[in-house]
């Protein structure tokens, strides 16, 4: 308004309103940046879970093995951050894709992929791979340099033009899983699949192959997710745990095997638990996304974007 | 058949008695922790083993227990007895407000939502930092612990004692759980495991059923973490985690699921493993990961499970 | 006769699929009635509804003059109402005694091997339910549901896969049930219906298309036309 003075009480409060945008605004964009992690590494647990019906407990051991990976590969490749970087990108996958093979075949296809015994089994996993973690990498905290280090300038606060890379490599990311599943062959054996596996097997679909094709799907793209995010946050042998929990939140929030489920549960959790933690405290915020995840899943288990179980 | 079932139990529970005469004071003071952390794994085999339902969030339980009983002497200035009886009303009370909760949820959702809760009540003893002194844990001092019973000093810090009381506990455990598992009550809980559906209709109420295996077993993690932190003085976030829903678990699976004495059994052998273990590797989960897989792999019914199956049909 | 069970107004919507609509139906003390009907015509959907395995979109269900609808399962169990299942659901790791013996609500005790008598399995009590040969599942089903004591026993397609010789025993079996319960029977086998029944009653498209005696039941048209087809 043109007749507005300082010393106006309106312009006060818009003073204070202005000096708290910045602080959300980076909430908001720091939130963005964990949701897009979010929803890859959830996207592979859910598309395990909504195929082969079995959770997956070393999937956040998987997103550690990446990250792990990608820090070796950034040490042992010459040339410079940009050229590891995308050696990892390329190589991490593959690994942790080779290793979620073994394990498919000789873990899971044995014990049937009954849903108890995954559990069990993934557990024991987890140890094993965070504790060979422990004796290979050792104990500390490893940083990987990011693969460029432009900065955009906002009025407020620089910002790291990095992580805006990584909300929109996700984003890319999750609309060419999309692509592959509602759009290609692939995608339709995945989904008959996922719908019966005695139909499935009827229709000539090998559904064996199909549960190892999607359990390897599965950990490269967690693996993914951490070459994406070892820039920002450091390598250690403990991280899986975390992303494990948040991709259960969000998987379940969003209806497991639902992947726009996912996607907009990750938005959601990502968006909440930058605010929290920034204007309270990080602990607030997993102990509020976790009694939520759990409150959901006991009054609306299907998810809110999933079908019940038939 | 009842009688051989009371020998082999008594004399389980005799061995146990002679054990202190003969172990060295290292040995007196692992038993005593294998003891204590026994009751957890027989609470646990309640409603894993008998009812079928696979909690992963147990230590919340075994928690409160641990808690309630440390901050009960240390801050609400209980004396031991008393505070073992609030540890237990505590425990009673969260596992039905969990359990009232959680048994929504069927199959899988209820492994993970257990797994949730328990994670959300390891948090928040860590954001509760003021009072439960989060990873640096809660020292109950010498003089907090003593008390006198019908007019006798009672001192926990002397070993050999704390040994007896463990035993004591265990043997009560032991008992309960025989008499539960050998009641209506048990057997509609493996008709649950078996077919629940099946179970509905032949009249049983499903849910109240699976209600009192989950308190039961709730209530016994509680009075286990009761005596794990006054008999050893200590009560620290780490018996709170994750790793702490695992361990019954992995005992109970080691032993044998649905065996009264499998637990017992489990724990003992996986902490002889361990140590064993720690001989020449300091990375004693790897161990635990390892056991767990084979477990699942080779011997899912576990050593008492595998026994009776092949020879003793009427072990319960 | 009294009224047993009475449903006024049924209805059970999946999605926009009416499988049960608006049914009003009786079944008298000690009558043997028999539900038939086309696949999909939602016999089985309404026998659940009555048994309280599934909730209905609309109506009331009175099982002896008290209103059961918002009863869940188990408790109608309770009151008196069986079922037993179309697909064999006994418990298979556990001996056949116990599978009785749950029934009849004194598990691991000493149950009475009646039911087990009356349908020609006690010597084979102490045998694992799941070894059993899927005739004699079918039979051990049969007894669990005798065991629980009903008033109103739910035979759901009691018959299906069970070879001549066994279906004679089981009519002789139904006729003694019958003695002091009521059964409701819903079965494919029509030669079986028309023997066993004392009332038909015909489902199609979740409506009773008619209701009857046997014979009333053969010399309607309209279930010629909708069922039996040739007649």
């Amino acid at each position: 308004m043109a007749g507005r003075r300082p010393g106006h009480p309106f312009s006060s409060r818009t003073a204070s309103l202005l000096a708290f945008f910045p602080h959300l605004l980076l909430a908001i964009l720091e939130g963005t940046v964990a949701a897009a992690v979010l929803a890859l590494s959830a996207l592979g647990l859910s598309l395990v879970f909504g195929v082969m019906r079995v959770v997956n407990v070393a999937h956040g051991e998987f997103f550690m093995l990446g990250a792990m990976l990608a820090w070796w590969i950034a040490k042992m490749v010459p040339g410079g951050p940009a050229i590891g970087f995308v050696a990892a990108l390329v190589v991490a996958p593959l690994a942790v894709g080779a290793l979620a093979f073994i394990t498919e075949r000789l873990l899971l296809r044995r014990i049937n992929y009954d849903p108890e015994a995954t559990i069990v089994a993934t557990i024991g996993l987890m140890f094993v791979i965070q504790q060979l973690a422990l004796s290979m990498f050792g104990a500390d905290a490893k940083a990987v340099s990011a693969p460029f280090t432009y900065r955009i300038a906002l009025p407020w606060f620089g910002f790291s033009g990095y992580k805006l890379f990584v909300v929109v490599a996700s984003i890319l990311i999750l609309l060419g899983v999309w692509w592959v599943l509602a759009k290609t062959k692939w995608g339709l054996v995945m989904r008959v699949t996922q719908f019966d596996r005695e139909t499935a097997t009827a229709f000539g679909i090998p559904v064996t192959q199909v549960y190892s094709a999607v359990f390897v799907a599965g950990a490269a793209l967690v693996a993914v997710a951490a070459v994406l995010i070892v820039p920002i946050q450091q390598a250690h042998y403990l991280m899986g745990l975390d992303p494990l929990l948040m991709s259960f939140i969000v998987v379940i929030i969003g209806g497991l095997g639902s992947i726009k489920g996912s996607v907009i549960a990750a938005v959601i959790i990502g968006l909440s638990d930058g605010i929290i933690s920034m204007f309270f405290s990080p602990t607030l915020a997993s102990i509020i996304a976790t009694l939520a995840v759990a409150l959901v899943l006991v009054f609306r288990p299907q998810g809110l974007f999933g079908v019940p179980a038939r | 058949m009842t009688a051989r079932i009371v020998m082999l139990h008594g004399a389980v529970i005799l061995a146990l008695f002679l054990l202190q005469f003969v172990a060295s004071d290292y040995a007196v003071l692992t038993i005593t922790r294998i003891m204590v952390l026994a009751i957890y794994a027989l609470g646990y085999n309640i409603l894993f083993g008998y009812a079928g339902l696979l909690s992963l969030g147990h230590a919340m339980f075994f928690a409160t227990g641990l808690y309630a009983a440390a901050l009960g002497v240390t801050r609400l200035g209980l004396a031991v007895p008393e505070a073992f009886v609030f540890a237990l009303v505590c425990g009673i009370i969260v596992s039905v407000v969990i359990g009232l909760v959680a048994l929504r949820a069927t199959g899988v959702a209820f492994m993970i939502v257990t797994l949730m809760f328990s994670q959300a009540a390891f948090l928040a003893v860590l954001y509760f930092g003021d009072i439960t002194r989060g990873d640096e844990g809660i020292v109950i001092k010498d003089d907090q612990r003593n008390f006198s019973l019908f007019g006798d000093a009672v001192n926990l810090a002397d070993p050999v004692l704390r040994y007896n009381i463990a035993l004591a506990f265990l043997a009560l455990a032991i008992v309960l759980c025989l008499v539960v598992v050998r009641s209506k009550i048990g057997h509609v809980l493996v008709a649950i495991r078996e077919n629940e559906n099946r179970t509905a209709m032949l009249g049983y109420d499903v849910k109240r059923y699976k209600l009192i295996a989950f308190v039961l077993s709730g209530s016994f993690a509680a009075f286990s973490g009761a005596a794990y932190a006054l008999l050893f003085a200590y009560a620290g976030s780490t018996l709170a985690s994750i790793q702490y829903s695992i361990n019954p678990l992995l005992w109970t699976l080691l032993g044998g699921a649905a065996t009264v004495l499998g637990p017992v059994l489990g724990t003992a052998l996986m902490f002889l493993l361990v140590d064993f273990a720690s001989g020449f590797t300091s990375a004693s989960l790897l161990f635990v990961g390892v056991v767990l897989i084979l477990l699942v792999l080779f011997f899912p019914k576990g050593i008492l499970g595998t026994i009776r199956q092949r020879w003793l049909r009427w072990l319960p | 006769m009294t009224v047993l069970l009475e449903t006024r107004g049924l209805s059970k919507n999946f999605g926009g699929l009416k499988a049960v609509s608006d049914v009003n139906f009786r079944i008298e003390r000690g009558e043997v009635r028999a539900v038939i009907g086309p696949n999909g015509a939602g016999k089985t959907t309404f026998v659940s509804l009555i048994s309280g395995r599934i909730a209905p979109s609309a109506g009331t269900i009175l099982f002896e003059g008290a209103d059961v609808t918002a009863l869940p399962a188990f408790r109608r169990v309770q009151r008196g109402i069986a079922y037993t299942f179309q697909i064999t659901s006994i418990y298979a790791n556990l001996s056949v005694a116990e599978n009785v013996a749950l029934a009849a609500h004194q598990p691991g005790g000493k149950a009475s091997l009646y039911p087990l008598e009356r349908v020609g399995l006690a010597d084979r009590a102490s045998q694992i339910a799941g070894t059993l040969a899927y005739g004699h599942q079918r039979l051990l089903e049969v007894a669990m549901g005798l065991a629980l004591k009903p008033k109103l026993l739910i035979l759901d397609e009691p018959t299906q896969g069970l070879s001549d010789a066994e279906i004679d025993n089981f009519i002789t079996l139904v006729r003694e049930v019958a003695k002091n319960a009521t059964v409701l029977l819903i079965e494919h086998n029509m030669p079986l219906v028309m023997e066993l029944a004392h009332r038909i009653t015909v489902l199609d498209r979740g409506m009773i298309l008619a209701d009857g005696t046997p014979e009333d039941i053969r010399a309607n048209a309209a279930v010629q036309a909708a069922y039996l087809g040739t007649g």
